[in-house]
């Protein structure tokens, strides 16, 4: 039967490779929008960790990130349980106040953080803040920031904060440097200045609000809330949890395409074969024969389309996946943690499932035109006549 | 073993609906064939021939009576039953040769085999065997659209024979083709009929094929009008 099946396929010739192709440029489309569907998430949690939360962090108990009023409150001295890990570089201290700044005499509500210049454990530029020998404040801001605020290097401000004494004072601030971060959460409405001048103006000596460590840094017991990894990256995981229909959706949709492919070319096939089915029927082949003949030529093509994806269309997905795809626009603007070139992430779960998908509903959507089959009579088949 | 009944019907007939109504196709049918007969049914159009081939063959069913064939009662079979029988002991021969338009000579007639699950290298010489006996070693590998309308009804013949059917059942098998090609067919099918004491029936209303039959059985309006005997055929006197 499955000989029979092969022959019958390959000697319908181009008839075959065009539904085959269909159906491959459909798998290929699954596999493409998927993989950068994956991609762009695997950024988004890259990025995070990345820029942002490294190993973890141990925040005052006060802190709340999304709460910019606790910032008033959520500082204090470093516990001295971390000041060993701190030593050893396995751990930053960053200080976190509310502020505001006025460039040009605009007044913009801003996120004022002091960082160790000198640390290695987050991936954001900020030795490129010791080399400032001005009066000024070094600042650093984000990409983001400095589009919005119209900010440049060089360009100088006033900073105003609120000190722990609860006196507001102010300084002039300079942009030293403009970090292309990828991470909006670190670049919007944020500034950035050393950590000793942050605690200086502040008059918060040795205080912090959190500290972030290194990937594997063992567990410290402090009043301090440890926040690992898993916890930080809740809200990136509930987005991509709110976007997962959308993603499936899609999946369904190209899922549908392949299927309607298929489904028309055994339908048309069916319709066109009458006289070879009444044919097969007259030689001695049983109904349920040919319609499992039908089915096998059905999956055999969904078969042949998974093998030519991975010949035609294989290089194509390697070639995205070193290389990526750039993006005409910065979606960092919009909120959005999105690479400025996306690079497909194509799992080998992601592969099996689509080939496994499609096979099956490949299968279903053959047998079911197929089962017009068992209806036909004979007679009517070898006539090449429409029974139902 | 020569005189063994093949077919045997008993008062059949045959009835299809039409609207409301129903038209009878074939009427009170008794008919014996034995085996080897050469034999034809032959009639105007509408008169039941191809019909009541059908139902030899078992791709049709009676509205009443009996039909054995090969000692097996076909009413009182299962489609899956009535396939094997076709499958084991009959051949099909059709007006417009129903070859399948992607296989090569050698692949259609290696079909039935492919069915009847004979192995590989014995299946070979039957394919080779029967494309020899109608002539077409030299078209093994053409496909049908490569051949002549003769030679794609010598391939269907030889699709027919390849696995020794005890009964061939050729409807109008000379319909489509000018007078030598018919010729060169039915000498061949007399030829098989002696040489391998294969029953054939055929259904036609084509003069030159009566030429080579020893028995045929007129229908008319679906009943027997005549069953005559033919003792020394135009064409197939030399038994």
């Amino acid at each position: 039967m499955f000989n029979i099946a092969i022959k019958n396929l390959l000697g319908a010739g181009i008839r075959t490779w065009l539904n085959v192709f269909v159906t491959s440029v459909s798998i290929f489309m699954i596999i493409f929008s998927s993989g950068m569907y994956s991609g762009m998430r695997e950024h988004a949690m890259n990025v995070s960790i990345d820029t942002e939360i490294a190993g973890g962090a141990y925040w005052h108990p006060k802190y709340d990130p999304y709460d910019p009023t606790t910032f008033e409150d959520s500082h204090a001295q470093t516990p001295i349980e971390f000041n060993q890990i701190i030593k050893d570089d396995k751990a930053i201290e960053i200080l976190v106040s509310q502020a505001s700044i006025y460039p040009e005499g605009r007044i913009m509500p801003v996120i004022l953080k002091g960082i160790s210049l000198n640390q290695s454990i987050l991936n954001i530029p900020t030795k490129s803040l010791m080399s400032y020998e001005g009066e000024n404040i070094p600042i650093m801001i984000g990409k983001g920031m400095s589009d919005y605020s119209k900010l440049q290097i060089g360009d100088t401000f006033t900073v105003r904060w609120m000190d722990a004494d609860r006196s507001y004072d102010a300084a002039e601030g300079e942009i030293v440097h403009i970090m292309d971060s990828g991470n909006f959460k670190i670049d919007m409405g944020h500034i950035w200045i050393p950590l000793d001048i942050a605690r200086n103006i502040l008059s918060m000596n040795n205080e912090s609000t959190y500290i972030v460590y290194k990937d594997g840094t063992k567990n410290i017991l402090s009043d301090w809330i440890k926040r690992d990894v898993k916890y930080l990256v809740k809200d990136m995981e509930a987005i991509i949890k709110q976007d997962r229909p959308n993603a499936i959706m899609i999946y369904i949709i190209l899922l549908s395409l392949a299927a309607m492919g298929i489904f028309n070319a055994q339908t048309l096939s069916i319709f066109r074969r009458k006289k070879e089915i009444g044919t097969l029927m007259a030689i001695g082949m049983h109904k349920r024969k040919v319609v499992l003949l039908f089915t096998i030529e059905g999956a055999l093509n969904a078969v042949f389309a998974i093998i030519l994806t991975f010949i035609l269309f294989g290089p194509l997905l390697y070639y995205f996946s070193i290389y990526g795809i750039p993006l005409p626009i910065d979606y960092s603007d919009m909120g959005l943690i999105i690479a400025k070139k996306l690079i497909p992430v194509y799992s080998p779960l992601l592969l099996f499932i689509t080939a496994f998908s499609v096979f099956t509903i490949l299968l279903i959507v053959s047998y079911i035109p197929s089962r017009k089959i068992a209806k036909m009579h004979p007679v009517d088949a070898i006539r090449g006549k429409t029974t139902e | 073993m020569k005189n063994k009944q093949i077919i045997e019907i008993k008062n059949l007939t045959k009835d299809f609906p039409i609207g409301g109504d129903f038209f009878t196709a074939l009427n009170a049918i008794d008919l014996k064939i034995k085996k080897g007969e050469f034999t034809g049914l032959v009639g105007p159009s509408g008169s039941g021939k191809t019909t009541l081939l059908n139902i030899i063959g078992g791709l049709d069913s009676s509205t009443s009576g009996n039909i054995s064939v090969l000692d097996k009662n076909i009413n009182n079979t299962s489609h899956q039953d009535r396939a094997l029988i076709r499958r084991k002991h009959m051949g099909f021969i059709f007006q417009s040769y129903n070859l399948l338009p992607v296989y090569s000579v050698y692949e259609n007639v290696e079909l039935p085999l492919i069915l009847n699950k004979i192995e590989k290298n014995k299946r070979k010489k039957m394919v080779l065997d029967a494309i020899d006996s109608v002539g077409l070693s030299d078209k093994v590998d053409s496909k049908p659209n490569q051949l002549s309308g003769g030679q794609c009804q010598r391939t269907a013949i030889a699709r027919a024979i390849v696995h020794k059917p005890s009964l061939v059942l050729a409807d109008e098998p000379t319909a489509n083709l000018d007078s030598e090609n018919s010729h060169h067919i039915m000498k061949i099918m007399c030829d098989l009929n002696k040489e391998l004491n294969t029953s054939f029936v055929f259904a036609t209303h084509d003069e030159k094929i009566m030429g080579y039959l020893r028995r045929i059985i007129y229908l008319e309006d679906g009943q027997i009008a005549k069953d005559k005997h033919i003792k020394k055929p135009i064409y197939n006197d030399d038994v």
